[in-house]
């Protein structure tokens, strides 16, 4: 589904990705984790070219997105992304946040994007909030109306970048959960998280970045219960 | 001749206030673009030159520029109109800087967020970044409406029968200065502060979001 080739992104002098090279499968649930400035992040990021790459090549179903001549809002419709810091839009109602580009980009009417959206704040039970500005929630309830935005759109891979991170800790529960109900559905999904026990548990896939490369992925199991890289055993015995 | 010069001055600062929001809007996101990608290179420099001519130069002076120089073989029927032109110029330039500020203080994470959900960059300006960029505004945008409501009072310069001018032929053909100047003077001071209420409700309907 997602096909990275020998990716590589430089900030000025600094060579944040040296070189990815990575194939992600259609309903694979891949947990990214590293030190900070590892380039974690900018990785995730610049799968949906959030950031441009500055070598190499990523497909997205068999479409080559680094290419200039690839429309890439088209391919952003497909990936839906949900960001540390939720950037919900603060002048838009919750129900105006999550039709809003299903609506201006004409893919559902003003009725059915409504229908849609109600039926997902029914899901994470907030339908009573429709009408109120971002605001007015809480942490953990901006990050999950993100997440359905998100979903309004119908994507077929998530992308989460640290999810949690700016959360309070009592509000971390009920966004994994939603991510997790997610993920049993099947989603395709990345996600850049510090929530150990959640990437063992969810991902099919762990990935250890650092200094811009894979140092280490395997299986929740073997990643965690035998860690090969002396960088990620360094990691762990740290965090966990 | 009192009446005359409320219209004018009334005429003269609607139609620059418009011209100057719309100018003000384009040159403010032409530069911002500029300043986020690097691109439109040539359009930047010339925005950057009109904003530096503008604000470098009395308004008085450009208005003479405007009607001795530059229009100086249009008919004087037309000079209501080359006030308003020279107005809303001038006032462009200062709402193109506001703008810009307003566009600056608003979080990249805001046009990360509609550019991941596909929205095109102009989408994301129109729908997502422009009204809060706007609402951060509104206080300066009110500030520079009122300053140029009252700067229009230099339209006589071209001879335009504006409010203060007007005021100002009363006093000459009548030998009484009391009436006509205090009594002009309270006339601006009811428009400005007519205006500033109206912004105020401007500001506090677009501050229903920020509730909590």
């Amino acid at each position: 589904m997602i096909e990275v080739k020998n990716l590589e992104k430089t900030f000025g002098d600094n060579h944040v990705l040296r070189g990815i090279t990575e194939h992600i499968e259609q309903g694979e649930k891949i947990a990214i984790i590293g030190p900070s400035g590892s380039g974690k992040s900018t990785f995730l990021r610049c799968l949906n070219l959030l950031e441009q790459p500055t070598g190499g090549e990523i497909w997205f179903d068999g479409m080559n997105i680094t290419d200039p001549k690839c429309s890439i809002d088209k391919v952003r419709q497909k990936m839906g992304m949900v960001f540390q810091h939720f950037n919900l839009f603060p002048h838009l109602t919750i129900l105006e946040n999550i039709t809003l580009a299903p609506v201006k980009l004409k893919l559902m009417s003003k009725e059915e994007a409504d229908k849609k959206a109600y039926a997902l704040l029914e899901r994470i039970g907030m339908k009573e909030k429709a009408d109120t500005y971002p605001a007015m929630l809480s942490g953990g309830q901006k990050q999950r109306i993100a997440i359905i935005r998100a979903l309004a759109m119908n994507p077929e891979v998530m992308l989460f970048d640290e999810p949690t991170s700016a959360l309070d800790p009592e509000m971390v529960g009920e966004v994994l959960d939603l991510i997790r109900e997610l993920a049993d559905e099947g989603m395709t999904m990345v996600i850049v998280t510090h929530e150990m026990g959640f990437a063992k548990e969810v991902a099919t896939r762990v990935m250890f970045v650092d200094e811009g490369i894979i140092k280490e992925q395997n299986t929740p199991q073997a990643f965690f219960d035998n860690p090969q890289n002396p960088r990620l055993k360094e990691f762990l015995s740290k965090v966990l | 001749m009192f009446l005359q010069g409320f219209g004018n001055t009334l005429l003269i600062s609607l139609f620059a206030v418009l011209i100057g929001v719309i100018i003000g809007l384009l040159v403010g996101i032409v530069r911002v673009y500029h300043n986020q990608t690097g691109g439109w290179k040539i359009l930047d420099g010339i925005c950057r030159a009109y904003v530096s001519v503008i604000r470098g130069t009395p308004m008085i002076l450009q208005l003479m520029i405007w009607y001795y120089l530059i229009f100086a073989s249009l008919d004087r029927d037309y000079v209501l109109f080359v006030a308003i032109l020279g107005f809303g110029l001038n006032s462009g330039a200062y709402v193109s800087e506001i703008i810009r500020g307003g566009i600056q203080s608003i979080d990249v994470g805001q046009s990360e967020a509609g550019r991941s959900l596909g929205l095109s960059q102009v989408q994301t300006m129109r729908f997502i970044i422009l009204p809060q960029a706007i609402k951060n505004s509104l206080p300066a945008l009110g500030n520079e409406f009122i300053v140029l409501l009252k700067e229009t009072s230099v339209a006589g310069t071209i001879t335009v029968i504006d409010m203060t001018q007007a005021a100002n032929l009363v006093r000459a053909n009548t030998y009484d200065a009391f009436f006509p100047l205090i009594a002009v003077a309270l006339v601006y001071w009811v428009l400005v502060t007519g205006l500033s209420a109206l912004l105020k409700r401007a500001e506090r309907r677009m501050a229903k979001s920020d509730r909590s």
